[in-house]
C-alpha cells in the first residue's frame, strides 16, 4: 500500500530544507591545530588538565587506531574521509572557569534559548504545559548539560543533584573529581579497541556527559544533555558515560543539532551504559544533525557507538531514538545482556529523507538466564534516502530462557528511496525463545484482537499497540521537536512494508 | 586453504587441485581458457569465509579447509553400486537421468524413455562447442570453482507447450570416497509448459566426498513447473549447490529443497522474477543431526512489477548440529505491486544446536507488501504434555509434533505424489532419530 496523504504530509514538514536549528552561532573560538597526531591527543589531555593515566589511555587508543581501517559493511556510501583535515578540538573563549551562567557568552546563551534549551534553571520547559492538577512541579524538572563544540559550557542543577547524592557533570570534570569512577568503568563498555570510530572517539574525545547514581537513588529529575555542532570543519567527539548502582534509576536525554553547511563534518560519540543489579537506565536519543541540503551537500557525519552493558542481574536498560538527522547515521546502541533476569529494550523511529543514509539498529546480546529484550524500530524512508535497519538478537549457549521479540516495520514514501531489513537472529540455546516480525499484522494477535473488539478500528489498534509504550517518552523529551516527533511515530502504519 | 601451487608450462601458477585435473576436464580449447580463467578467480578468492558476509554463517575455509582432488571416472563395480543407489531412491514412473560422480551415465538413465517434447544434452557436449554454460554473473569463490572443473551435467529443453506427464528425476550418485566432483546443468523450460524436475543427491558406499553443483533455469512464459531437490548425501559428505533461475512472466515456480545429509551443505538459490505476473513458491526444510551444518540460502529479486513470493521455510535441529537461513528479498525500483512474504522458523531439539536466521529485504519501490517471520525455539512444553498426557511416549510426541512443523512448509509442494515422498523422507528421518 502507498503511504497515506497524511503520513506524507507530515513527513514533508521534516524534510531536509525544513532544518530549522542550521543557524550559525558567531563566536572567538579556540581551536588545536588542524589534523590528528599524537601531539593533538597531548594537546586536548592538557587543555582538560587530565591526570597522566587518561592521557596514558587516549594514546593506546590512538595508537591502535592507526592500526585500524574504516568499516565499509554498512549501507552507506560516502567519499573517503581525511582525519587530517579536521579540527579535533575547538572550545568557545575565554576559556576559563564559569562559576555562573551570567559569565557564559551571551551569544552561546542566545543559541540555546533558540534551540529551546533552558540553561537557565527553570523548572519548566519550553513548550512544555504543566499537567492539570500536577502538584509537583519540580517533577518536571531537567537537569541540562550542554556541550557546545569540544566543551562542556554548563551544567544545570548541579547542586540539587548533588543533594541526592547523583552525580551529573561534565566527563571532564569527573576525570578529574571522581578518578575512581572514571577508571572503574570507562572503556569497560565499549573497549578502546571496539572499532574504528570508537578508538578514534576514545583518543580524542573533549567532553560528555558522566553520571553516577548511588545504590538505591531514584534520580529526581531527568538528565540531558545538548549537543551542538558550531564551528566549521570540526569532528565532535563526545563521550558519556552513565552508571546506575545496585536498585538506582535514572532517565536520560540527549539531543543534537548543527549549522547549515556545504562541507561534510564529523560527529563520533561513545556512550557507554552501567547498569548494576536491579538498576534502570532509560536513555533516549533525539537526533537531529544537520541532514544536508536537498541536493545531498553537506549534512553531519554520524557514526557513533552506544553500548548498555545489564552487568547485574534484574537490571534494565532501555533505548529509544528518534532519527531525523544526519546525512549518514551509523549507529546501533545495544545491549549486553549479562545479568540474570535482566532486560533491554530498544525504541527507534528513524525517518530519512532528501539524500540521507541511515543504518541503525541495534544488538541485544543474551549471555545471562532468564533475559528478555524486545527491539520496536520504525523506519520511514522518503525523498531519495535509504534507511536501513540492521540488527542482532543472539542467545549464548548459558543464556537458558532468553527472550526476544522484534519488530520492525518500514514505510517508503515516493520511489526514489529504499528501505532494508538486514536481521540477524542466532539461537545457541534450545530455550532461547526468539520472534523476529516485519508485519503489522502479526503485532500480538492477541492484544489487536482486543482492542477491536472495543471498538478500535484495525489501525487504531496497531497504532496504540506499538507507540503505546514510546509515547511516555517522547513527551519528556527537552524540545520542541518532541511534538513533532510525536506527531510523526503516531503515524498510521498504513502501507508498511515490512 | 592449503592447496600446494606448481608452475605449469605457461608459466602461470596454477594450484594442484587444477592442474591435476585440467587433462581430464572436457571442452574445446576455448573453454580451457574459460575454466583457466574461473581457476584464477577461485585462487584470488579462495573458498569462502565467515568475513564474506553472504558466507557469515557457514565458513568453508572453517569446516571444509580444502577442495579434495577431482574424482576418477568409475569402475565397474562402483557403477554397479551406483545402479542399485539408484534403484532404491528413483521416484515411481519418474523418467531417471543419472550422474555419477558428476559425470552423466547413459546406461543407468531412461534417456529414450524421455517425452519427444524433451530434448537432452549433456553438458559435455556442448562444451565440444563454446563455454557458454560454464559463464553466470556470479563473482562467488565455489560458483568461479564450479565453472573451472564442472566435468559434466544434463542439459534439458521442453519444447513450448509441453505437458509432461512424467516427471524428470536427475539423480547425483557418489561412489568415489575422498574426491570431489563438479556438475553443471541447465534446464530451459519453454512457454506454457507444465513439468515437474527433481533432482536428488545419495551416496552409493562413498564416504568423505564432496559435490559442488550448480543449475541454471529458465522458465519461460506462462509456465508451470514443480521444481523439488532432495539431498540425502553421505553424512560426512559436503554439498555446495548454485542455483541461477530466471523466471518469465505468468510463471508459476513451486520449488522445494529438502537437508537430510551431509556433514556441511549450503544450496544457494538466486531467483529472478523477471516477467509480470508470476507466482513463486521458494520452500524448505532442514533436517538436521549430530554436528551436521546446513545452510539454505535464498535471494528473490523482484525485477519487475505484480509478482508474488512466498518463502515457508523450517529448520529441525538436534545433538550439536547448525542450521542457517538466509532468505533476501530485492524489490527493484520497478516492483510496484510485489508482494513477497517469507516465514522461517527453526525447532531447537538440543541445548548444543544452532540456528541462525537472516531474513533480508531490500525495498526500492514503494507500492509493494513485503514481510518476513523468523522464530527460533524448542518445542511447546504444553504440547507436549497435552499428548504425553493422552498416553503418547515422549519421543513418539516429540515426532509428531516436529511433522506438524515441518509439515507447513512440506505441504506447499503442490504434486501429491511428491509430497507423500517427502513427507516418507520426513517419517524416516525422525524414525532414525529415535
Amino acid at each position: 500500500m502507498p503511504a497515506v496523504q497524511e503520513t506524507v504530509e507530515r513527513v514533508k514538514r521534516i524534510d531536509v530544507d525544513q532544518y530549522r536549528y542550521g543557524f550559525e552561532t558567531l563566536i572567538d573560538t579556540e581551536k588545536a591545530p588542524k589534523g590528528l597526531s599524537e601531539e593533538i591527543v597531548k594537546f586536548i589531555s592538557q587543555k582538560k588538565n587530565e591526570p597522566a593515566w587518561m592521557l596514558q589511555w587516549r594514546l593506546e587508543a590512538y595508537r591502535r587506531w592507526l592500526t585500524m581501517t574504516e568499516p565499509t559493511w554498512a549501507r552507506v556510501d560516502y567519499p573517503k574521509i581525511d582525519f587530517q583535515d579536521l579540527y579535533y578540538y575547538a572550545a568557545p573563549k575565554p576559556k576559563k572557569t564559569v562559576n555562573s551562567l551570567d559569565e557564559i557568552d551571551p551569544e552561546i546563551l542566545k543559541t540555546y534559548e533558540k534551540l529551546g534549551i533552558p540553561l537557565r534553571e527553570v523548572a519548566m520547559l519550553e513548550g512544555v504545559e504543566p499537567k492539570v492538577g500536577e502538584d509537583d512541579p519540580s517533577r518536571r524538572k531537567i537537569a541540562v548539560d550542554a556541550v557546545f563544540d569540544s566543551v562542556s559550557v554548563a551544567t544545570t542543577f548541579k547542586a540539587e543533584l548533588k543533594k541526592a547524592g547523583v552525580i551529573f557533570m561534565p566527563i571532564s570534570e569527573a576525570i578529574r573529581e571522581h578518578p575512581e569512577l572514571v577508571q572503574k568503568y570507562l572503556g569497560s563498555v565499549v573497549p578502546t579497541s571496539d572499532n574504528f570510530y570508537a578508538t578514534l572517539n576514545s583518543a580524542v574525545f573533549s567532553d560528555g556527559s558522566f553520571v553516577y547514581v548511588p545504590p538505591g537513588v531514584r534520580c529526581p529529575m531527568e538528565l540531558s544533555t545538548y549537543f551542538r555542532i558550531n564551528e566549521r570543519n570540526t569532528g565532535q567527539f563526545e563521550r558519556t558515560l552513565i552508571i546506575a548502582d545496585k536498585g538506582s534509576y535514572v532517565s536520560y536525554l540527549e539531543g543534537c543539532t548543527a549549522p547549515q553547511r556545504d562541507e561534510n563534518q564529523l560527529h563520533a560519540a561513545v556512550v557507554e551504559l552501567v547498569a548494576l543489579d536491579d538498576a534502570e537506565i532509560k536513555y533516549s536519543t533525539v537526533q537531529n544533525w544537520y541532514p544536508g541540503n536537498s541536493e545531498g551537500k553537506g549534512g553531519i557525519y554520524n557514526f557513533v557507538t552506544k553500548r548498555g552493558d545489564c552487568r547485574g542481574h534484574h537490571s534494565k536498560i532501555s533505548w529509544t531514538q528518534v532519527e531525523t538527522g544526519s546525512a549518514i547515521t551509523w549507529k546501533y546502541p545495544s545491549c549486553i545482556l549479562r545479568g540474570d533476569n535482566s532486560r533491554g529494550e530498544f525504541y527507534s523511529i528513524a525517518i530519512s529523507n532528501g539524500f540521507q543514509q541511515v543504518d541503525s539498529g541495534t544488538k541485544m546480546i543474551h549471555l545471562g538466564k532468564n533475559t528478555s529484550s524486545r527491539i520496536i524500530s520504525k523506519g520511514i524512508a522518503a525523498g531519495k534516502s535509504q534507511n536501513t535497519y540492521r540488527g542482532l538478537v543472539t542467545a549464548h549457549r548459558k543464556a537458558t530462557g532468553a527472550r526476544n521479540f522484534t519488530a520492525c516495520d518500514s514505510l517508503l514514501i515516493g520511489d526514489k528511496c529504499g528501505a532494508h531489513t538486514v536481521p540477524y537472529i542466532e539461537a545457541k540455546n534450545s530455550s532461547a525463545t526468539f520472534e523476529h516480525e516485519a508485519t503489522t499484522s502479526k503485532i500480538s494477535e492477541d492484544v489487536l484482537f482486543y482492542c477491536v473488539q472495543r471498538g478500535l478500528s484495525q489501525e487504531e489498534a496497531v497504532g496504540l499497540v506499538v507507540n503505546g509504550f514510546v509515547k511516555d517518552v517522547l513527551q519528556q523529551l527537552p524540545m520542541e521537536f518532541a511534538v513533532e516527533a510525536q506527531k510523526l511515530i503516531s503515524i498510521s502504519l498504513e502501507g508498511s512494508v515490512g | 586453504m592449503n592447496v600446494a601451487v606448481v608452475k605449469t608450462g605457461g608459466g602461470r601458477a596454477v594450484s594442484d587441485l587444477f592442474a591435476s585435473a585440467e587433462g581430464r576436464l572436457p571442452g574445446s580449447p576455448g573453454v580451457a581458457a574459460v575454466r583457466r580463467e574461473a581457476f584464477e578467480t577461485y585462487e584470488r578468492l579462495g573458498l569462502p569465509h565467515r568475513r564474506i558476509e553472504e558466507w557469515k554463517y557457514t565458513d568453508l575455509r572453517a569446516l571444509v579447509g580444502e577442495v579434495l582432488p577431482l574424482a576418477v571416472s568409475p569402475d565397474a563395480a562402483a557403477m554397479k553400486r551406483a545402479a542399485e543407489a539408484v534403484k532404491t531412491h528413483a521416484i515411481a514412473g519418474a523418467r531417471k537421468l543419472v550422474l555419477v560422480d558428476g559425470v552423466f551415465a547413459a546406461d543407468l538413465s531412461d534417456v529414450k524413455a524421455l517425452a519427444s517434447e524433451v530434448s537432452l544434452m549433456t553438458l559435455r557436449e556442448t562444451l565440444d562447442k563454446d563455454a557458454g554454460l560454464l559463464k553466470t554473473e556470479s563473482t562467488d569463490a565455489v560458483i568461479a570453482l564450479n565453472a573451472a572443473m564442472a566435468t559434466d551435467g544434463v542439459v534439458l529443453s521442453i519444447a513450448d507447450g509441453a505437458h509432461l506427464s512424467a516427471p524428470i528425476q536427475v539423480i547425483h550418485v557418489a561412489t568415489a570416497s575422498s574426491a570431489s566432483s563438479f556438475s553443471r546443468s541447465q534446464l530451459v523450460v519453454g512457454k506454457g509448459v507444465r513439468a515437474t524436475i527433481v533432482e536428488s543427491f545419495i551416496a552409493a558406499g562413498a564416504k568423505a566426498y564432496q559435490v559442488n553443483d550448480a543449475v541454471i533455469v529458465t522458465v519461460g512464459d506462462g509456465a508451470d513447473l514443480a521444481h523439488i531437490r532432495l539431498m540425502d548425501d553421505a553424512p560426512d559428505a559436503v554439498n555446495v549447490t548454485s542455483h541461477f533461475v530466471t523466471v518469465g512472466a505468468n510463471v508459476k515456480l513451486n520449488f522445494f529443497n529438502m537437508t537430510t545429509g551431509a556433514a556441511v551443505s549450503r544450496l544457494q538459490g538466486f531467483i529472478r522474477l523477471a516477467g509480470e505476473g508470476s507466482e513463486l513458491s521458494a520452500n524448505g526444510v532442514n533436517l538436521l543431526q549430530k554436528t551436521e551444518h546446513g545452510d539454505t540460502t535464498l535471494v528473490v529479486d523482484h525485477a519487475v512489477p505484480n509478482c508474488v513470493s512466498r518463502e515457508t521455510f523450517r529448520a529441525v535441529i538436534d545433538d550439536r548440529a547448525h542450521s542457517v537461513f538466509q532468505g533476501r528479498i530485492i524489490v527493484r525500483p520497478d516492483a510496484q505491486k510485489t508482494d513477497g512474504k517469507m516465514m522461517t522458523r527453526a525447532l531447537l531439539l538440543s541445548d548444543e544446536a544452532e540456528a541462525d536466521n537472516k531474513p533480508e529485504l531490500e525495498i526500492f519501490a514503494d507500492d509493494v507488501s513485503c514481510g518476513h517471520g523468523a522464530t527460533a525455539g524448542a518445542l511447546d512444553e504444553s504440547l507436549l504434555f497435552y499428548l504425553k498426557a493422552r498416553g503418547l511416549p515422549e519421543k513418539q510426541a516429540q515426532a509428531l509434533l516436529i511433522q506438524a512443523f515441518v509439515g507447513e512448509a512440506i505441504e506447499q509442494i503442490a504434486d501429491d505424489q511428491l509430497r507423500e515422498h517427502v513427507i516418507g523422507i520426513a517419517e524416516r528421518w525422525l524414525e532414525r532419530r529415535s
